[in-house]
């Protein structure tokens, strides 16, 4: 579902990715680790054809980027910590907004179904910037499903959320990756990550250093977080 | 750091002669004008410096262009090089043409086409410089200051028509016919050699320049490089 | 991949129309200025402000009206202008709704053309409530058909050139002043033939005389759109 060979991304002189390698399988749910300032946003949005890769081959929902981008676009939703709302919008209106943008047509009833997914339905009439960070951010991922991408890309979610409001983007997560979706998710905060995903790997220093699944983890995340930090 | 160019180090030495030999046309070769006397004299570096702005002008806006097809810094360097060029001469011609105003249609400015034009492009070259200052990564700065070169490249040429048609529509506003404003008087033979000989100097000044202020870019970027590796 | 999930044809669902696009990212500024108000009610203020500063700076006095009014008119505009572009594409970076623009499959140029034409409008809108408003404090008759067309071709250029520009101001550390100053000196021509075609018309002249300024600004217009729709996606990408 995800391919990237020798990704390299240069701002300038300063090289942040340096001949990265990847790869997801369909219905994987990866964890992206790595302490700030390894790479993971620009990696992020290099995946979500925001940003161009310096050299390298990528492969995105089967598609190469960044020639074929907005075939990727279409297949791909995408969650940042900043929640892509407009704040002056109903969140109806938001999501009728992409709905059009992303060219489905009557959008109605996905729109009711999505609304329902993230909690909104009660407050679909509001506009958005009354909305607390949890429920923006909420909004915010059924903004990216909206589309029923194959991939989905989530860059810190849990930024700025509070407890009750982490455990309702836990439980959407979960909901959004039994359907089958791909998901790439970066983050520096272990303890939430630690159920969620399927596949652990750690970025630093622009490339991956470690990479395990939840069985081969060998003890707990935390050691092996350490450990390929320190390898 | 590799050593100055051979043919650098010419250019740099052939443009000290062309202008000790453009200074020598002028005060000894060119005969003195009759109307206005040793003030016309500047005229022949006015020419040339304006040339030289022009020159800074048009090679801005092709490496900018050259930039958002290659996307080679390169260019930007290059781009950037000719812009700081056309700036300072473009003022220089500014300032060499206020003088000549002065005693030969007694005011300092008057808002004639081409120095009218080079004083919008003077701000679209600060503007230039602003924007480039505000922005942090080299890639998204080249990406933007080749945009706007090429918007500037394309509009002020307009400006220079849209003023010209509105001198041709309204009469001038300084009392002189328009004929006299455009700098006319009879040149002698003499005169006109010098004023090529001029140009010429100044466009071998305008390479060396060029070439320099390359040099010195990527030679910035080298140190960048350098400070880079020591940090990591 | 794709093909076990979604039939046999790469593309199951077709790209959002290019037309489409344009109009849904204008429909949502427009949607969501009818609520807050914010910048159009920026916008209007300001413009009376500057019609009323001028009142005091230069002596509008009756005889001089035809001559000064054009003049007063687009700068008044040009400077409202610079408000409304400036906050119109502050909205899109403020909550990052930029990003969520770029990741539509639809082509970069769509945007432009959306954000243009959304500016274009709320540019109209303040020309609209500015002219009466001039028209009733100074007794000058305002309402002559060509001026209208000389403002609408004179308008759709500022808002070509500044809608791209302010695309860049906005992503840079001096954003809150640098529009402006990018914008005004590349607009001259814009600002010189709509003064003069607005002042043509006011003073009754003929049309042979009006006519070359017609043209320059239909071809400004022409030529930055052009320009825009080619450069922008180098403005907004990575």
């Amino acid at each position: 579902m995800i391919k990237v060979r020798k990704l390299v991304k240069r701002f300038g002189l300063k090289t942040v990715l340096r001949g990265l390698d990847f790869e997801v399988r369909t219905g994987e749910f990866v964890a992206l680790l790595g302490p700030n300032g390894a790479g993971k946003t620009t990696f992020l949005r290099i995946l979500a054809s925001l940003s161009r890769p310096t050299l390298g081959e990528l492969r995105v929902a089967g598609y190469p980027l960044p020639s074929q981008a907005a075939a990727v676009r279409a297949r791909l939703g995408v969650v940042t910590h900043m929640p892509l709302l407009y704040g002056d919008l109903t969140a109806e209106e938001n999501l009728r907004f992409y709905a059009r943008m992303y060219g489905l047509g009557q959008a109605d009833i996905r729109l009711a179904e999505v609304l329902e997914l993230v909690g909104l339905s009660a407050r679909r009439r509001d506009l958005v910037r009354t909305f607390s960070r949890g429920m923006q951010q909420r909004l915010a991922i059924g903004r990216a499903i909206l589309h029923d991408p194959e991939v989905m890309l989530f860059d810190e979610p849990h930024t700025g959320l509070d407890q009750e409001a982490c455990d309702m983007l836990d439980r959407i997560l979960r909901e959004v990756a039994a359907r089958g979706r791909t998901v790439v998710m970066t983050s520096h905060d272990l303890a939430r990550v630690e159920d969620l995903a399927s596949r652990f790997d750690v970025l630093s220093r622009g490339v991956i250093t470690a990479s395990a699944g939840r069985d081969g983890l060998g003890g707990n995340l935390l050691d092996f977080y350490r450990g390929a930090l320190a390898g | 750091m590799k050593p100055q160019p051979k043919a650098l180090t010419f250019l740099t030495l052939l443009s000290a002669l062309f202008l000790a030999g453009a200074l020598a046309m002028v005060f000894l070769y060119a005969p003195l004008e009759a109307v206005m006397n040793y003030v016309q004299k500047i005229f022949y570096f006015h020419v040339a410096t304006a040339w030289v702005g022009m020159l800074g002008f048009i090679v801005a806006a092709v490496a900018g262009v050259l930039y958002l097809i290659r996307k080679d810094l390169k260019w930007d360097i290059v781009e950037l090089a000719a812009v700081e060029i056309s700036l300072v001469f473009f003022l220089i011609a500014i300032v060499s043409g206020s003088i000549w105003a002065r005693p030969s249609w007694g005011t300092w400015w008057t808002w004639d086409a081409r120095l009218t034009t080079a004083a919008i492009l003077e701000l679209v070259y600060l503007a230039y410089l602003l924007l480039r200052q505000g922005i942090e990564d080299p890639e998204r700065r080249a990406r933007f200051g080749a945009v706007y070169t090429l918007i500037g490249g394309i509009s002020v040429p307009v400006t220079f028509l849209s003023i010209r048609l509105w001198q041709t529509i309204h009469p001038a506003i300084i009392g002189t016919a328009s004929a006299e404003a455009q700098g006319g008087f009879d040149m002698a033979p003499a005169m006109l050699h010098t004023m090529f000989f001029a140009l010429i100097a100044f466009s071998v000044i305008f390479a060396t320049l060029l070439w320099q202020r390359i040099r010195l870019g990527k030679l910035a970027e080298q140190v960048e490089q350098m400070k880079l590796k020591i940090s990591e | 991949m794709s093909s076990d999930r979604k039939g046999p044809t790469p593309s199951s669902r077709p790209p959002a129309s290019f037309s489409r696009a344009v109009f849904a990212v204008a429909w949502k500024d427009l949607a969501a200025e009818l609520r807050s108000r914010e910048l159009l009610s920026a916008m209007l203020v300001f413009a009376l402000l500057v019609i009323l500063i001028f009142n005091f700076a230069i002596e509008l006095a009756p005889s001089l009206r035809p001559t000064v009014t054009p003049g007063v008119l687009w700068v008044t505009f040009a400077f409202a202008g610079t408000l409304g572009l400036n906050r119109s594409m502050a909205i899109e970076k403020d909550r990052g709704c930029l990003d969520g623009l770029l990741l539509a499959p639809v082509d970069r140029a769509a945007i432009y053309f959306g954000k243009m034409l959304s500016n274009l409008t709320f540019m109209l809108i303040v020309e609209i409530v500015v002219l009466p408003v001039y028209s009733l404090l100074y007794n000058t008759n305002l309402f002559v058909p060509g001026l209208l067309g000389v403002i609408l071709l004179g308008s759709i250029g500022y808002v070509a050139v500044g809608t791209l520009l302010a695309s860049m101001a906005v992503q840079t550390r001096t954003r809150d002043v640098l529009l402006p100053i990018l914008l005004f000196p590349v607009i001259v021509p814009v600002l010189l033939s709509a003064v003069r075609a607005s002042g043509g018309f006011l003073q009754g002249l003929p049309m042979e005389q009006i006519r070359p300024w017609i043209n320059l600004l239909a071809a400004y217009d022409v030529i930055f759109l052009a320009v825009a729709y080619m450069v922008f996606d180098q403005v907004v990408e990575e």
